[in-house]
């Protein structure tokens, strides 16, 4: 009988104990995007909650404009919705400024913030204060299909000039087959086809703003910048090109129909994964091509982890992030899924490791692309503002916006280049001016 | 000869009707069919129509990463909602309107349909901090309010219409027989207005199903209907159209399910008035 009383009681205290910790636990909500690594991370969020029973993790996944609109609205309006928030490296520098959000400088030894890439740190940091923690990095680079290469007897250099590419596309084109020789974004928006042209036109030498915030689009280096990507995309591109960004032009070429693909270095692991290329077995990567300027044609862009200001649980937020964006996250990765799915682009220690450089064929060309960008020092000459494929200014996603439709109405043969580009300055003039500058 | 022109006419516009009811199917098809293909045949070109290994596995994926039910739940649950609350409103509203007309009744009519006209974003930020201040973010009851708003010109005007092809006489005949305005607008005008009522609401439940702002603005986890399902599903890097299609099927099927089982009824509160 006492014994029986004694295990009763022992439970009864148990459960107690589990119901109180159940009632401590603080939940948090993550607001993401539906990018592969990202769906991992939620898939592994078991691992966190074990590791700390305290926090319950709500994870809300969007698509991306979608996300930036709510996760916008929500921080503008203090509606302390999300504690983590997933936001680009466009939005960081602007937001930290703004103090909308919790500054990551405390996220604990193990973090290891020294081992983050410095270009990618770089574009984080707000008067040496950490905003985002990036989760996965990547810049563009030259995807090409081997065999037609070697078909049009050419060989494609590791670090190929513009000239080079229009010269390859050339030889590569057979329209009656279907074949088109370059695959570039067309479609209209900051981040489709400016995104491009603003990384192109860095290795044309030109510039959205001179040191004055002056708009630069009646200069020489624009006109050099456009002629030559419309010459490029209606002689040697896909039909409807216009209408073409990232997942479109994937398609064309996991398909067989693009000789070359300027893109994000992510799509790397895409073009090669057997399962959906038709092509795995023959591309190659180069670096985003020059014009002997100095600057290449490649972006730097990550997605990062941040706090919002407004967050009610920002202890727990700080936990989570120091988890999903440490190194230990990336080992935890790999011996669930193996190398080649672990997030790439923003830790100088993954591109030591040999068990990652043996998966992943694309990682040194990635690595070498990504410090080939320089966010502070985009262009040829100096720029007032930091931001490789876009200007870090509340500004530029509505005017790039803008900008790139009649850059895509261009390709679409609705008006000329010149058209565009005179367009483009006026209406930059007028935002610019509107807004203080 | 007169029968055979009528046959061949009748011919000609069947397939017509048909040709034109396959065009406005065909995405809905292709999302059906997408959802069954792998991720490499949902882009294969040429696109391939039935002949393709069919696969569960992207329903399979979208039941283990995503809450289904929840959503769908949450979807039930302002769809009927704010269309129940709705027509609570706009049965009294179109009946004063109908059979006690006043000078400004057609402007408010005007007005009140004038408000659809205004984009939705204009008001996002008066009406995120109102619900900030009364801790309804991410709320149901907040969402059936809004919902029953954005829908509720439409309602009343829907209606407006039926009750207006009822005879006032009738009322006058239930007033003479001593009927009070709560046993008129219950007891007479309601049950002839059935057909209307039911087609209203058959709509506007529809509509707030697919209402794709709102939901999706102030909503993150305990609210979120199957819109916001769709939406996790989109991806701005990476070919997900198998998956997303499987998403979408699963988000359209109980709305086009409840659509073709009441399609009779809502066919026939579209194209006729109440008592005809």
């Amino acid at each position: 009988m006492t014994r029986s009383l004694r295990a009763l009681m022992g439970a009864t205290a148990l459960t107690a104990a589990g119901f109180a910790v159940a009632a401590q636990a603080e939940t948090i909500t993550i607001a993401t995007v539906n990018n592969g690594d990202m769906i991992r991370m939620q898939g592994l969020t078991s691992h966190f909650t074990d590791m700390h029973p305290d926090i319950d993790v709500q994870w809300v996944t969007l698509e991306e404009n979608v996300l930036r609109q709510n996760v916008t609205t929500d921080i503008a309006t203090g509606g302390g919705q999300y504690d983590v928030i997933t936001i680009g490296t466009y939005e960081a520098p602007i937001w930290g400024a703004n103090d909308w959000l919790v500054s990551l400088d405390d996220l604990g030894d193990d973090y290891n913030i020294d081992d983050l890439l410095p270009a990618v740190r770089g574009g984080l940091t707000v008067d040496g204060h950490l905003y985002a923690s990036p989760f996965y990095g990547e810049s563009s680079m030259v995807m090409y299909r081997t065999d037609l290469m070697e078909a049009a007897g050419l060989e494609m250099p590791e670090a190929p000039t513009w000239d080079f590419i229009r010269e390859a596309a050339a030889a590569m084109t057979d329209r009656d087959n279907e074949i088109y020789g370059i695959c570039l974004r067309g479609k209209a928006g900051w981040g489709e086809n400016m995104a491009f042209l603003t990384a192109m036109s860095n290795s044309f030498g030109a510039r959205w703003f001179d040191m004055d915030w002056t708009p630069q689009f009646d200069q020489e280096a624009w006109a050099n910048t456009l002629d030559f990507y419309l010459d490029l995309m209606t002689n040697y591109g896909p039909p409807g090109a216009s209408n073409n960004g990232f997942n479109e032009n994937l398609a064309l070429f996991q398909t067989g129909h693009c000789g070359m693909w300027i893109d994000a270095t992510v799509a790397a692991s895409f073009v090669t994964n057997a399962n959906d290329s038709e092509v795995a077995d023959q591309v190659g990567f180069a670096l985003a091509p020059d014009n002997g300027l100095g600057r290449r044609g490649n972006w730097l862009w990550a997605w990062n982890l941040a706090i919002p200001a407004s967050s009610d649980a920002q202890e727990a937020a700080k936990t989570f992030i120091a988890w999903a964006t440490s190194a230990a996250y990336t080992e935890l990765v790999a011996s669930e899924e193996g190398w080649a799915n672990v997030p790439p682009g923003t830790r100088t220690s993954l591109y030591e490791n040999q068990e990652y450089l043996d998966a992943a064929p694309f990682a040194e060309m990635t690595l070498r692309s990504m410090e080939a960008a320089d966010p502070t020092n985009p262009s040829v000459d100096p720029v007032p503002y930091t931001g490789v494929q876009f200007v870090a200014i509340p500004e530029f996603a509505g005017l790039a916006t803008e900008v790139g439709q009649l850059f895509s109405a261009a390709l679409a043969g609705q008006m000329s280049a010149e058209d565009a580009l005179s367009q483009a300055q006026e209406l930059a003039t007028e935002e610019m001016e509107a807004a203080g500058y | 000869m007169a029968r055979a022109v009528t046959t061949q006419r009748k011919i000609v516009f069947t397939a017509l009707a048909w040709i034109i009811g396959l065009a406005i199917f065909f995405p809905i098809l292709w999302t059906i069919l997408t959802s069954f293909k792998t991720e490499a045949t949902a882009i294969a070109d040429p696109p391939v129509f039935f002949n393709f290994d069919w696969t569960l596995e992207n329903y399979r994926v979208v039941q283990e990463r995503s809450d289904y039910m929840r959503y769908l739940w949450n979807s039930v649950a302002l769809a009927v909602g704010s269309t129940l609350l709705g027509i609570i409103i706009a049965v009294p509203a179109a009946w004063s309107m109908a059979f006690v007309p006043a000078k400004r009744t057609k402007d408010i009519l005007m007005w009140m349909l004038s408000t659809k006209m205004l984009p939705a974003v204009g008001v996002l930020y008066p009406i995120r901090l109102i619900l900030i201040n009364m801790g309804l973010l991410d709320s149901k009851t907040a969402l059936i309010f809004i919902l029953m708003m954005i829908n509720l010109p439409i309602i009343i005007w829907m209606l407006y219409t039926y009750f207006r092809e009822i005879p006032g006489e009738i009322l006058e005949a239930a007033r003479m027989d001593g009927a009070t305005l709560k046993d008129e607008i219950l007891y007479v005008l309601t049950p002839m207005a059935i057909p209307g009522i039911a087609s209203t609401v058959l709509l506007n439940i529809i509509l707030a199903w697919n209402e794709a702002f709102w939901t999706l603005t102030l909503t993150t986890v305990n609210a979120a209907p199957l819109t916001a399902f769709i939406a996790s599903y989109s991806s701005p890097e990476g070919l997900f159209y198998a998956k997303l299609s499987a998403a979408s099927t699963m988000a359209i099927a109980p709305i086009l399910i409840l659509g073709w089982f009441s399609q009779k009824q809502l066919v026939r509160g579209l194209t006729f008035g109440a008592v005809k």
